[in-house]
């Protein structure tokens, strides 16, 4: 294969890459001036990537020696994350302009840039080396854009708090990567799976197991499943809302899809070994995002929690296994995003009458009567999120314990949804303070169009009407899927 | 003779140190991130063992973007502990407490 062609199939990463040097070399020239412009130029080079996807960096297969695979599986984890990365970016102008003391600076989209092509490289790590760089260049954005309001303590603990556990974080999954590379003796997935199958006994047996409970460890950090859960709410919580959003879909989608591919690809043949180590993340995660939701009163907080019990579910399809399993767990990770990008939607719509952001899950008593329509939105994601049929988010529950009962683990996937309706409670709290509590006082009006819009937009795509798309969504997961085996 | 094992050994004490690092220091913020480089270097430590053990160069190429990736993450470090400490007055674990729950 010539230089040229693989090239070729990285495209996306090389558009953004080129683009985000370009924009930081604006931003530090053109100064507060021009955040707009760096706005709307990196919107426009994540929609040129998103257009690049369908080129052979979908279809190319293995390139530069392994190190890094252009597949359908890869292109799939990349459409969500470059959705999630332009909203984040289109929804900060107006969270910045309404809270007082930090201005939204040019350099906010070139950092969401800068982890969007991290992210792309975990999805498309054929290799431990570039799975590792392309995560520190997410995580090292990730630390920045948590602190990014620098006058508020909140924010600057929350990237503190960030930065520290997920560098250990880091340092775990490395301790196992090298590990990995002594016993394995390659960092290639491929070879690592051979050494799996191959080492069944002995010291290299021992050590490959260690290997494989770090990298797995360091894994459940990046997804915040539990016990590696801890971060979770407090940088949610501190962090800026529209970084937050960002925090709850992208780098979830990159870090599960990431997790999925070292699994399958690296570990397939240790599956036994690791089947136990997700099967009990994901249970803990169910259960303890669940439980520790009900008594939190800030809607963030909320929010954090419900994403440790979706990445819960989403490990469910991971324990599976085998194609529909992984299937499922895209499908899953799609929807998620939806639905909790709708949710951060509404939370950066929640704002007193000065136009300072409310976070208290008392301040939305009696929307239903204030804001119908924001209500309507609120709830339909709610009802999603807690997994009620008609809505999408009951599909992707569904597909995932579909997969754990045909791959055998009847009782796993018994638990997970008899622990679904725990988490229930909490959704459908919300539901009952919008609908039923005596109303608080009214956020102040004046829907901004572009968080209006696209608050529509995902309510729409999750409520029934979204069963339009629910079959070409089923095909092309189970295409990425096979992409994998 | 020093053998794998030794490096091994030495390595996994330096983790574990420096995993301590993080979780029982009550005082400084600054030692967390020296603790963090300890466990980044430990890690290095047994890349280069096993790369010279192995007659394998990918590992000390690995090593090299380890560090790399090292000295990105302390500058990042450095800088939100600066912003923090602008904004908190105290660099002190005990009072990173804004958020609980």
């Amino acid at each position: 294969m010539s230089y040229s062609t693989q090239l070729l199939m990285t495209l996306p990463e090389l558009v953004l890459a080129a683009g985000s040097i370009v924009l930081m070399l604006v931003a530090a020239w053109g100064g507060q001036a021009s955040t707009k412009l760096v706005s709307w130029a990196s919107v426009a080079l994540l929609a040129g990537a998103g257009i690049a996807l369908a080129g052979p960096s979908s279809t190319g297969g293995a390139a530069f020696g392994g190190l890094y695979h252009a597949d359908a599986f890869s292109a799939f984890a990349k459409v969500a994350i470059y959705v999630a990365a332009a909203v984040s970016i289109l929804v900060a102008p107006g969270f910045f302009q309404r809270t007082s003391g930090d201005d939204l600076r040019p350099e906010y989209p070139v950092l969401i840039l800068l982890a969007t092509i991290g992210m792309g490289m975990m999805v498309s790590a054929g290799d431990l080396l570039s799975l590792y760089v392309g995560l520190e260049l997410q995580s090292l954005s990730a630390y920045i854009l948590a602190s990014f309001m620098r006058r508020d303590t909140r924010s600057a603990e929350a990237g503190l708090k960030y930065f520290v556990l997920g560098a250990l974080a880091s340092g775990i999954l490395l301790y196992g990567i090298s590990l990995v590379y002594g016993f394995a003796d390659t960092t290639l997935f491929d070879g690592i799976a051979e050494a799996y199958s191959a080492g069944t006994s002995g010291s290299q047996h021992t050590g490959l197991l260690f290997g494989l409970v770090f990298v797995f460890a360091g894994l459940a950090f990046k997804i915040s499943a539990v016990p590696f859960h801890m971060w979770t709410p407090d940088v949610y919580e501190g962090a800026p809302t529209p970084v937050t959003a960002y925090f709850a879909s992208a780098p979830k989608v990159a870090a599960v899809a990431m997790a999925v591919r070292v699994a399958i690809d690296a570990m397939g043949p240790a599956i036994f070994e690791w089947r136990q180590i997700v099967i009990f993340a994901s249970l803990a995660s169910i259960i303890f995002g669940a439980v520790a939701a009900i008594g939190q009163t800030n809607i963030k907080r909320l929010l954090a929690y419900s994403s440790i019990n979706n990445v819960g579910f989403a490990l469910i399809g991971l324990a599976a296994g085998g194609e529909e399993g992984v299937a499922s767990v895209l499908v899953y990770m799609a929807i998620y995003v939806i639905m909790t990008i709708g949710s951060f939607l509404v939370v950066l719509q929640m704002r007193g009458q000065d136009g300072e952001q409310v976070e208290s899950i008392a301040s939305l008593s009696g929307m239903s009567r204030t804001r119908p329509g924001l209500a309507a939105a609120l709830a339909i994601f709610m009802f999603s999120l807690a997994g009620i049929p008609p809505l999408l988010g009951f599909f992707a529950k569904l597909g995932v314990f579909m997969a754990a009962v045909h791959s055998g683990l009847w009782i796993f996937a018994a638990v997970g949804a008899a622990a679904s309706t725990i988490g229930a409670y909490y959704y459908l709290k919300i539901v009952k303070t919008m609908y039923f509590d005596e109303p608080a006082p009214a956020f102040a009006g004046k829907t901004d169009l572009v968080e209006g819009g696209l608050i529509a937009i995902s309510a729409v795509i999750i409520s029934p009407i979204g069963w339009l798309v629910f079959g070409a969504l089923g095909t092309w997961s189970l295409v990425a899927a096979k992409a994998l085996f | 003779m020093i053998t794998l094992t030794h490096y091994l050994v030495v390595s996994a004490i330096l983790f574990t140190m420096g995993v301590l690092g993080i979780f029982m220091n009550r005082k400084n913020l600054i030692v967390i991130l020296m603790a963090i480089e300890l466990i980044l270097l430990s890690v290095n430590l047994n890349f280069v063992a096993f790369s010279s053990f192995l007659h394998d160069l990918v590992g000390q190429v690995f090593a090299m973007f380890v560090l790399t990736v090292a000295a990105g993450e302390a500058a990042i470090g450095l800088a939100i502990l600066v912003i923090y400490f602008r904004g908190r007055g105290t660099i002190s674990v005990d009072d990173v407490n804004r958020m609980k729950g």
